[in-house]
């Protein structure tokens, strides 16, 4: 049992007390550390991912009390990805963040950033489904602030709102936890999963409510259609880089779907059939739609982006629904891909917005920003990965998403709406563009014949208060974009090691045995050990809620 | 016993509910702490109701209660606990900034809203 796997938790724990007890009037400190810390993390997410990369399953027992009883840590591909995924976004945004002078603006960025890392790796590494509620909530707390960060009254009318939602979104999940523990006598992951199964064709009800009532749950988090009012004006009002950070949120989510719809409620499993292709797939159709549709509609340019990520996650979530391992493959695939775009188009957004002025994101006439052309390249590069042309990794995933839908049943509709919001995502971020970048040069070219002086985009149109614009947010943009060039380049091996990756999800039995399986503390020769306390262990766990039915002992 | 327990949970959500669905924070945050109450009896429920029976071990004690529920409603607890102080929080540090408590920004007053509502804005401060 190697400890390094709690590492992607316990280290941004660490830092990020440190940086609020000992470095908080010290910026270049906390900086120091922040940046030191989120290097350690990538290249331990880099050791665990290369450890997990031939297929294993390394297990942690918390406390050392075994599976069933204890809170178990659990690397796979699957979580080893998004860990290294969640390291390799934060490195170039905190790095941004620092550049472009953000992090000074409020207080505690570094050490809410740092808490923010340990509630996503937390979330990707537990075993434990109450687990996953607490980290959860840790990343949504830590949220919570660097969303407010630097206040102004329409941030913080979008952070109330932010944090109403997910609120309600909190107790949704409590409840779903609450009756799958009624039903099944237990919250572990693996545990669930065995006892699921075991479960007969009659007196479903309350199961069929908990996988229902959970679905609910990561589609808040991944803004699933009916559910995706949140994301909008949070994503657009937030800070830059937070928003950029915010680009893994949505996919934790997905990532929960994933790992509970094939863990749990295997595609196989009677309970849960018709969850996917009648419920999931349209309303991820209608995601993308509504997304792409709001990329076209909207007046501001950070609204543009945040009904962007809604469109790729409504992609992502078509790929899911498909649900067979050449979907989960390209879904994986897709999410790599438009959380590194994302990331990259806010932090855009950002520059964009700061050197505009007074005119902020609204897309209206202005003079050209500072370093235009590069800011210009970049954005252009950017939506060109969103939007999903080739050359770019957008391209190859959505090759990858159309091509798994070719066996559904929905297959048409799949491929008629991937490609018409396509073209509607293509034509918002062209406009978006053109007046942000190009139109520019005309304003300045009309303002300085002298005619047509717009009185009032003058006033809007202060001049730049940067005179040289810092490189470090240029090289944190360069570097996210140069991911995505990595990621088309290298799109051969990362579907091999994606495949790998499904495969290993749709056969979970040897993750069940790995954690049912390892050493540890249990509950025998505790107390009165020997008056049977440790046997109920053992006993049918389907209905196996009798009043000394023993089940895990969490000591949050 | 049961019935007590499910009406208590059912009454609460519905009462939540009704109130996150109002248009000021204050209503609201007292929806959300209604439906956080809701869900710690329904938490705590899910091990089954058990009468006059200990979580943990005695000498002499046969029957025993699920102790799980109980120590997932105090985890629940502490954290509503802690995000309803949250959301207050930032709802005052709106209501300063913005000079309204509206959840949703309000352009233009609706003249039939405020004057239906009794507290108009800036009386709530009390």
């Amino acid at each position: 049992m190697s400890h390094w796997m709690t590492l992607p938790v316990v280290l941004p724990a660490m830092l990020a007390a440190i940086i609020v007890l000992s470095a908080r009037f010290h910026m270049s400190l906390a900086r120091t550390f922040s940046v030191a810390g989120t290097v350690a993390l990538a290249l331990v997410a880099a050791g665990l991912f290369w450890r997990a990369s031939d297929g294993t399953i390394d297990v942690y027992a918390l406390g050392n009390w075994t599976a069933p009883f204890g809170i178990v840590l659990v690397t796979d591909r699957l979580s080893t990805l998004m860990l290294l995924l969640t390291s390799l976004l934060a490195l170039p945004v905190l790095l941004y963040a620092i550049g472009s002078g953000w992090d000074k603006r409020g207080w505690h960025f570094h050490a809410l950033f740092q808490f923010q890392l340990m509630g996503i790796n937390g979330a990707f590494l537990t075993g434990d489904a109450f687990n996953l509620f607490v980290f959860f909530e840790v990343l949504l707390i830590a949220s919570y602030g660097l969303m407010i960060h630097a206040g102004g009254a329409e941030r913080l009318r979008a952070g109330v709102q932010y944090v109403l939602y997910n609120l309600l979104g909190s107790t949704l999940f409590l409840f779903a936890l609450g009756t799958l523990y009624a039903e099944t006598g237990t919250l572990n992951m693996a545990d669930l999963a065995e006892r699921v199964s075991m479960m007969g064709p009659d007196a479903t009800a309350g199961i069929r409510v908990a996988s229902v009532l959970l679905i609910l749950v990561f589609a808040v988090k991944a803004a699933v259609l009916p559910l995706h009012f949140w994301l909008p004006a949070s994503y657009s009002e937030a800070p830059g880089p937070v928003a950029a950070l915010f680009a893994i949120m949505t996919k934790v989510g997905a990532y929960s779907i994933i790992r509970f719809y094939t863990l749990v409620f295997p595609p196989d499993l009677e309970i849960t059939q018709g969850l996917f292709g009648t419920w999931l797939l349209p309303a991820a159709l209608l995601t993308l739609t509504v997304g792409m549709v709001g990329v076209l509609g909207a007046r501001r340019l950070d609204r543009l982006v945040a009904f962007s990520v809604i469109g790729s996650m409504g992609m992502l979530l078509i790929a899911v629904s498909v649900f067979t391992e050449t979907g989960i493959s390209a879904a994986l695939y897709y999410a790599l891909h438009s959380t590194l775009a994302t990331a990259a188009l806010f932090l855009l957004v950002d520059t964009v917005r700061e050197r505009r002025g007074g005119i902020g994101a609204r897309l209206q006439d202005a003079t050209p920003i500072m370093g235009g052309p590069l800011v210009a390249g970049l954005f252009f590069a950017a939506a060109i990965a969103m939007c999903g042309l080739p050359p770019l990794s957008g391209f190859v995933g959505k090759l990858l998403v159309l091509d798994a839908a070719r066996d559904n049943a929905l297959a048409v509709w799949v491929w008629a709406v991937v490609l018409s919001t396509s073209l509607v995502a293509i034509v918002g971020f062209g406009r978006a563009g053109s007046q942000v970048f190009w139109k520019a040069h005309q304003v300045a070219a009309t303002r300085a014949d002298g005619t047509e002086r717009d009185a009032e985009a003058d006033v809007d149109n202060a001049p730049d208060p940067e005179p040289s614009p810092a490189a470090l947010p240029m090289v944190a943009i360069g570097a996210l974009i140069a991911g995505l060039v990595a990621l088309t380049v290298a799109a051969g091996p990362i579907k091999r090691t994606l495949d790998a990756t499904a495969a290993q999800l749709f056969a979970p039995e040897p993750y069940i045995t790995t954690v049912m399986s390892t050493e540890g503390k249990d509950l025998s020769g505790y107390g009165h050990g020997d008056e049977g306390y440790g046997e109920s262990a053992g006993d049918d766990g389907a209905h196996g809620s009798s009043a000394d039915d023993t089940s895990d002992s969490e000591g949050h | 016993m049961e019935l007590l327990v499910a009406s208590a949970v059912g009454v609460m959500t519905a009462a939540g509910i009704y109130l996150v669905l109002r248009l000021r924070t204050f209503p609201v945050i007292i929806g959300v702490s209604l439906l956080t109450y809701a869900v710690n009896v329904f938490l705590f429920a899910s091990g089954r109701l058990a009468m006059d029976m200990p979580p943990i071990l005695r000498d002499g004690v046969e029957t025993y209660t699920d102790p799980l529920p109980q120590a997932l409603v105090l985890t629940a607890i502490v954290i509503s606990f802690g995000m309803t102080a949250v959301v207050v929080i930032i709802a005052l540090g709106s209501w300063l900034a913005c000079d309204d408590d509206f959840v949703e920004a309000v352009e233009q007053h609706d003249p039939r809203t405020s004057s239906a509502d009794p507290a108009p804005r800036g009386q709530d401060a009390a």
